[in-house]
This record gives structure tokens, C-alpha cells and sequence, in this order.
């Protein structure tokens, strides 16, 4: 079996603090991968390592077997097939939200003007937004920017997705809208890896789950496992905390 | 008068409603007036002991002949008006120049490749160095220096040669201005941009500087409202604007009401800008909260 992406103890630090002290796991085509664990733990700064926001200091990160993380490399066109959504959005606000998702495959992809503009409709379609193209993201909900958020980054036609705590920052009444984003991308088979706090989706869309605490993978496996049967007394008392 | 208030008590509901609503509101427009009372009273008293104390000073009936001339300033006054069409002019065709090259020396600041890095190096020094010399002396080094070299005509003109004397004087405030809104863009949207895929100079061009360059629109009006008087420095190295044809009356007439005539022209154009630039301001605060 090939692996989609591969991570191979992953080192990362900012001065002294450590944040990855060596994390390593797999993702294969079409997998959801959860990393759960309490702020700090390192999911964040690994998600923006895989997207090469992030230099690591050690360690390999294949993508399709290819290591990603040589310096000589242009970053540019691994981030393209890389796509990620943060916690906090991040949209362009002096664009209405169809020109933040169009700019980028212009820009890069150099797209012909009627197929983005009918790819991206699509996309809106695809997502309830299509009613909403014209809006500035000031004028819509969380949920609705970061589902935008989320059609921005598929616009580019990524071969992987992040996530990085996409709902955290959402009321909790908007949280369903996008997880139900998250639900119909895997089913549509896009390998997915997500930095969450909603245990009870872990629960029920991943294949995998891995619990990080202070910059270490301590326990991963499958979620019925992991969240019935921890091995690691972290992993429980991590688990009790939160659920 | 709340009847129709079934919560609690009759009694209570009442008492407690007309005190929380009503006399709050009589109270608050009590104070107002109050206030506007005081501000009336103590701006007529202020303007009242100006009027009444200074024609008591000694030397008034002379300031008064000397400053508030009104014989000389109607004679004077339109002349000086076509005068201010040259200031116009020279603030017309300095600005834009202004706009751009302080734009170019803000990016060549931001330049974060090593190989550019002679250009982070020139603009730094030039910033400093333009910022560092009074405007004036700016000009009369330019001005005078360079058609000094023996440029033939229109080449040793003063009016191009002040002009780009306060162009580079101005861009250099300008492209601190801008810089300070390129930095003041979150660096979540630069990681945004870069995670699509975009390239330095696209994030730049699409992302950062859009929002920038709005972000300190009103900072960059204010520098437009003090080209606006400095233009008038150009008067120094020959060309007869305003505040030299003021001068020129000056001594024909000697007397200074061409003087004040010139500052009311010069208010009628700052004062209107400098309100636009404060509400800009004021509109954009309140966009953010």
C-alpha cells in the first residue's frame, strides 16, 4: 500500500520550545486523519509544516513518496496541491467572496475566465452558497465564511486537505454547517487531515485518530479504539477532560 | 399611562417605569442644555474681551492700518487668486509623482530577498535622509544646485526643478505611510495567500496593498493638505505663486493685508480638506470596532 502522505519524525521549534519533538504517521488516499489534543500540543504547527508555512527542522514529509521538505524545492507548487483552512478564516476582506476564491487559480493556474467562473459557480452550488457570491465576507455568518473558506482552498484543486480547527472560532449553532462540508468532501474521497476539538465528529468520520500531547504522537489507531479503549493514561485523562 | 404593563403590581410597575425612562430622559436633556448654555456663554465672552481689549492696545490703529486693509485688499485679492491657480498647478502634477514614487521606495523597503537587497538599503538611507533635511533647504539645494549645472532651457526651469525637490522631499514621508499599512495587514492573509499559492508579488499586489493603501488614506490626506501649504516654499526660488505675489504687493503697497489675503486663501482650501481627512478617519474607526 503507498501512502498519500507520510510524516517521519517531524522536528519543529520556535527558539527554545520544541513544538514537534519527533512525529511521525501516514495518511492513505482518500483517509480522514484526526489529530486531537489540548491547545499547544503541536497540531497547528504541523498542519502549517505540512503546507510548508512552516519549515521543519527535522525530519521527512513525503507526498506521494517525494520529500516535500527540501530546501531546494519551490514551495509554491507542493502548497498548491496542499490545501488548508484555519480556525479564523482568513478571507480577503476587500474582495466579495467569489473574487477570493477566483483570484488564485487566475493568478496561478491561469484558468480562462468562463470555465473558472462556471467551475467556481459549481462550487458555490455544490456548497448552498450560490446565493451569497457577491457578498463581501463581512455580510455573511462564520459558518458561511468558512465554508467559503473551504471552496477557496478546494478551487485549487488540492490533493489533500488541512484543517485547522475550522469550528473553534464558530457559535456552536454553525459548527453542523461545516462539518457537513467536511462529511461530503470525504465521501467524495479527498484525503483529509484535520486539527479538531469535536470529539463526537472524530468519533463518527475518521479513520484514524491521533491524540498529540506536548509535541509527541502519544496514542493513534482507529477512533472506536482510541475512544473506548485508550492504552496510554494520557490519552485517558485527556479523554475524561473532554468528553 | 402603562396600563397596558401587566408585569408585577399596578402600583409598582408604574413607579418604576416612569422613573427609569422618563425623568432619565429629562435628566439627560437638562444637561445638555446646560452644557450648550455654558459653551454659548463662555465663546461670546471669550470673542467679546478680544473685540473690546485689543483695539485698547497702543499700537492698534497701526496694526489695524497695516494688516486689515480693506482698500488694499480688494484691489489685491484678485490677482492673488490667480495667483493660487499656479500653487494649484504644482500641487497638481507633484502629487500623483508623490503617490507613486513614495509607493516604490515603501516596496523597495519591504523587499525581503537578499539579492534586493541594495534596494532595502537605498530607500532606507533615502528615507532618512529626506526626512532628515528641512524641506526648504531641499529645495534650495535642488532648485538652485541643478540648473546651477548649466541646463539649457526649459531644462533649468525652477518650477520642474522645485517641483522634484518636493516630490522627493514628500515621497519619502509618503512611503512611511504606506509602510506602516503594510505592516499593519495581519499576518494571517499572507498565509493565506501564500497556502494558495500565490507568489510574493501577487500577495503584495492583490492582497496587501489594496487594504493598505485604504488602511492609511486619511494619514496620506494629511500629507496632501501640507503639500498643499509647502508648494508655496517654491516661492523662494523665483516662481511668483501666491505667497510671492503676496510679497510682491507687500512691497508695492507696503503694507501686509496681501499677507492675510493669501493665509484666507490657503484656510479655503486646508480647512475643507482637513475635515474630509478627519471624517475619513473617523468613518474608518468606526468600520473597525
Amino acid at each position: 500500500m503507498t501512502y498519500k502522505l507520510q510524516l517521519i519524525d517531524v522536528t519543529k521549534s520556535f527558539g527554545t520550545l520544541e513544538v514537534c519533538k519527533g512525529i511521525s504517521f501516514d495518511v492513505k488516499k482518500g483517509e480522514l486523519v484526526c489529530m486531537i489534543g489540548s491547545s499547544g500540543s503541536g497540531k497547528s504547527t504541523l498542519l502549517r509544516c505540512i503546507n510548508l508555512l512552516e519549515a521543519v527542522d527535522g525530519g521527512r514529509i513525503l507526498l506521494d513518496g517525494h520529500d516535500i521538505t527540501d530546501p531546494d524545492l519551490d514551495p509554491q507548487p507542493i502548497r498548491r496541491r496542499i490545501g488548508i483552512v484555519f480556525q479564523s478564516f482568513n478571507l480577503f476582506p476587500h474582495m466579495n467572496v467569489m473574487e477570493n476564491v477566483m483570484l488564485a487559480p487566475r493568478r496561478v493556474h491561469r484558468t480562462p475566465k468562463a470555465e473558472l467562473l462556471a467551475e467556481t459557480t459549481a462550487l458555490f452550488e455544490r456548497f448552498g452558497l450560490a446565493d451569497r457570491m457577491t457578498h463581501y465576507p463581512d455580510q455573511l455568518s462564520g459558518g458561511q465564511q468558512q465554508r467559503v473558506a473551504i471552496i477557496r482552498a478546494l478551487a485549487m484543486k488540492p490533493e489533500i486537505m488541512l484543517f485547522d480547527e475550522v469550528t473553534s472560532a464558530l457559535d456552536p449553532e454553525l459548527v453542523g454547517e461545516v462539518l457537513d462540508v467536511l462529511r461530503k468532501l470525504k465521501s467524495e474521497g479527498m484525503t483529509i487531515i484535520l486539527a479538531t476539538h469535536e470529539m463526537g465528529f472524530a468519533r463518527e468520520a475518521a479513520d484514524k485518530i491521533c491524540f498529540l500531547d506536548q509535541g509527541i504522537i502519544v496514542e493513534s489507531g482507529p477512533p472506536e479504539q482510541l475512544f473506548t479503549n485508550p492504552k496510554q493514561a494520557r490519552t485517558r485523562e485527556f479523554l475524561s477532560r473532554v468528553m | 399611562m402603562s396600563k397596558d404593563m401587566q408585569t408585577g403590581t399596578p402600583a409598582a410597575s408604574e413607579k418604576v417605569a416612569g422613573f427609569s425612562k422618563q425623568a432619565r430622559q429629562q435628566r439627560e436633556i437638562r444637561l445638555r442644555r446646560r452644557s450648550t448654555l455654558i459653551a454659548t456663554v463662555s465663546t461670546i465672552s471669550v470673542f467679546l474681551a478680544i473685540y473690546i481689549l485689543v483695539p485698547m492696545a497702543p499700537g492698534w490703529e497701526k496694526v489695524q492700518h497695516s494688516f486689515f486693509n480693506w482698500e488694499i485688499f480688494e484691489k489685491t485679492f484678485p490677482t492673488l487668486l490667480n495667483a493660487f491657480l499656479l500653487d494649484i498647478a504644482i500641487f497638481a502634477w507633484s502629487a500623483p509623482l508623490i503617490a507613486i514614487w513614495g509607493l516604490a521606495l515603501a516596496l523597495a523597503r519591504d523587499a525581503r530577498s537578499p539579492a534586493l537587497f541594495p534596494l532595502r538599503l537605498f530607500a532606507t538611507v533615502y528615507n532618512d535622509i529626506f526626512r532628515g533635511v528641512p524641506v526648504i533647504l531641499t529645495i534650495y539645494l535642488i532648485g538652485f544646485g541643478i540648473p546651477g549645472l548649466g541646463l539649457p532651457r526649459p531644462w533649468n526651469s525652477p518650477y520642474i526643478w522645485g517641483s522634484v525637490a518636493l516630490v522627493l522631499s514628500y515621497s519619502a514621508y509618503v512611503a512611511e505611510v504606506y509602510r506602516a499599512g503594510i505592516e499593519s495587514i495581519h499576518e494571517s492573509q499572507r498565509a493565506a495567500a501564500k497556502s494558495l499559492g500565490l507568489s510574493h508579488w501577487d500577495t503584495m499586489r492583490f492582497i496587501i496593498l489594496p487594504q493598505a493603501v485604504r488602511r492609511v488614506l486619511p494619514a496620506n490626506m494629511n500629507n496632501l493638505i501640507s503639500l498643499q501649504k509647502d508648494v508655496a516654499l517654491l516661492s523662494f526660488i523665483g516662481p511668483v505663486e501666491l505667497l510671492r505675489q503676496a510679497g510682491v504687493f507687500k512691497s508695492f503697497y507696503a503694507n501686509f493685508t496681501p499677507y492675510l489675503g493669501a493665509a484666507l486663501i490657503f484656510l479655503a482650501v486646508t480647512i475643507p480638506a482637513t475635515r474630509f481627512a478627519d471624517s475619513l478617519m473617523a468613518r474608518q474607526d468606526k468600520e473597525r470596532r
